[in-house]
């Protein structure tokens, strides 16, 4: 693993493919080379995609792409779909839709198994953006997994969030609502030309309504987006969309509130990080003086109960609440 | 901790448009633990080289089954040596007729599965053969 970091920032593919293996993998040395590509991230427009299995995600990250690379704007696309939780495997198969832009050098396109992370993305794709974003890439989308309400971890990642829905989906939509549609950007009705497309839009303008209205603010747009049957309307639509997606950025920028979702976005990421490097190290050693044992036996015997035992395993490694930290001088 | 995995690629090169055993291959690898990617049917060689670099595969799978393999199959080898990648293992599989064998071989795939072949075989191999890289 060479200096996978310098031929990332240099634009290689299969270092930028690798590199996100290795943290997919978990393998040592890996969060190194994201150390060293760090300093250079923060210039790409992160756009997350969101919304029910077969909404057409996939369908129209693909259009997309062909909109930012006419503007001469380079893609990297990350397409989460989920791992089994029985065998650990995945198909991965979002590419289908996308394999058009394959040989294109400004576009790259890596699927991620979530490997059992909840959310609708993989542990994975914070460092898999970064790595696309230190490659150079103007945009790059995430399409999340798409499995209904749980979906809010995109917009830890995400500075422009895609809700795509579809009409006739009856009841669904009731669900979908509580959660995701909170955290829309920009909502699309695709397959516009169903029935029920009409009723959804009243739906969500009703409920965009209800939302609070500062003067100035963001109201996420509604786009509709015909059936790709009609390939010129298709386009002419997802064109429309690539606007909206810009203009959502400018916003952002004009308003100063790019810096707000960038703050989001570290803090999120320092949170899982701080939380994996004291359960790594804390683990580690409760595993090798053999107190992990004796903790499940107290617990087994009910002598103690798991929040006591935590407590005093955090009480001992942490120093608990008592200790003070060191100040710098 | 590390999690290794395995990933592979399914791809069909060409013009033949059945992928039905392409699809229960896929579903069969998934059920072996692998990480797949399916490219789905009218692969160009360039399509399926580039396609498996993005993916960072350890294992790339061609099949057809309109018999273009002779020029197809080792056409995707080629283009992944040009690319510095051709540490990624090639397998063919499809209709290929016994005196094609030898030429893949030597164009640099390590295995050629025909139709017939049990599900279970191909696992296995895929398990004795194929290694995540690091
Ligand atoms: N009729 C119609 N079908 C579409 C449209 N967009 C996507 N599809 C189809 O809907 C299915 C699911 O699309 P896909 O993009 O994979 O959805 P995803 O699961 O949200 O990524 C595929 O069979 C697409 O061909 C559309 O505008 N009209
Ligand atoms: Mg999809």
């Amino acid at each position: 693993m060479v200096e996978l970091g310098k031929k990332v920032m240099a634009g290689d593919v299969r270092s930028a493919s690798r590199l996100i293996r290795n943290i997919e993998d978990n393998l040592p040395g890996a969060k190194q080379e994201i150390r060293k590509i760090f300093p250079y991230t923060g210039k790409a427009h992160v756009v997350g995609l969101t919304g029910p299995p077969g909404a057409g995600k996939s369908t129209l990250t693909d259009e997309l792409i062909r909109c930012f690379r006419r503007k001469g704007k380079t893609v990297g696309v990350l397409a989460v779909d989920p791992s089994s939780p029985f065998t650990g495997g995945a198909i991965l198969g979002d590419r289908i839709r996308m394999q058009r832009h394959a040989e294109d050098p400004g576009v790259f396109v890596r699927s991620l198994a979530t490997r059992g992370t909840m959310g609708g993305l993989s542990k994975a794709a914070g460092d898999a953006i970064h790595v696309m974003d230190a490659m150079g890439k103007d945009i790059v989308m995430v399409e999340t997994v798409g499995i209904g309400q749980q979906e809010v971890e995109i917009i830890h990642h995400a500075h422009t969030v895609l809700v795509v829905l579809v009409p006739g989906m009856g009841d669904e939509i009731q669900a979908i609502k509580a959660g995701v549609m909170e955290i829309g950007d920009i909502f699309v009705i695709n397959k516009a030309h169903r029935e029920g497309a009409g009723k959804l839009f009243k739906e969500i303008t009703a409920m965009l309504d209800m939302g609070p209205r500062e003067p100035g603010a963001w109201r996420p747009p509604i786009v509709m987006v015909e059936s790709v049957a009609e390939p010129h309307e298709f386009e002419r639509c997802v064109d429309e969309l690539s606007d909206k997606i810009e203009a959502h950025y400018q916003y952002l920028v004009n308003t100063n509130q790019l810096g707000d979702r960038q703050r989001r976005r570290s803090l999120a990421e320092i949170n899982a990080a701080v939380r994996d490097a004291i359960l790594e190290t804390v683990l580690r050693r409760l595993v090798a003086d053999g107190e992990l044992d004796r903790m499940v036996e107290k617990a087994l015997n009910k002598e103690s109960d798991p929040y006591t035992l935590a407590e005093q395993v955090a009480e001992r490694y942490l120093g608990g609440s008592k200790a003070s930290m060191p100040v710098a001088e | 901790m590390s999690e290794r995995k395995i990933r592979v690629m399914v791809a069909k090169p060409g013009l033949d448009g059945h992928d039905r055993g392409a699809r229960v291959l896929a579903r069969c690898f998934r059920d072996a633990g692998f990480e797949v990617i399916y490219t789905g049917c009218h692969q160009t060689p360039e399509q399926c080289a580039s396609a498996a670099i993005q993916e960072d595969v350890d294992m790339l799978g061609l099949s057809c089954l309109s018999g273009a393999h002779r020029y197809l199959f080792p056409q995707v080898a080629k283009l992944l040596k040009e690319q510095g990648a051709d540490d990624i293992v090639l397998v063919g599989g499809g209709i290929i007729p016994d005196q094609d064998f030898q030429p893949l071989y030597d164009a640099g795939f390590k295995a050629i599965f025909t139709p017939g072949t049990p599900l279970d075989t191909i696992v296995d191999w895929i398990k004795t053969n194929v290694k995540p890289r690091s």
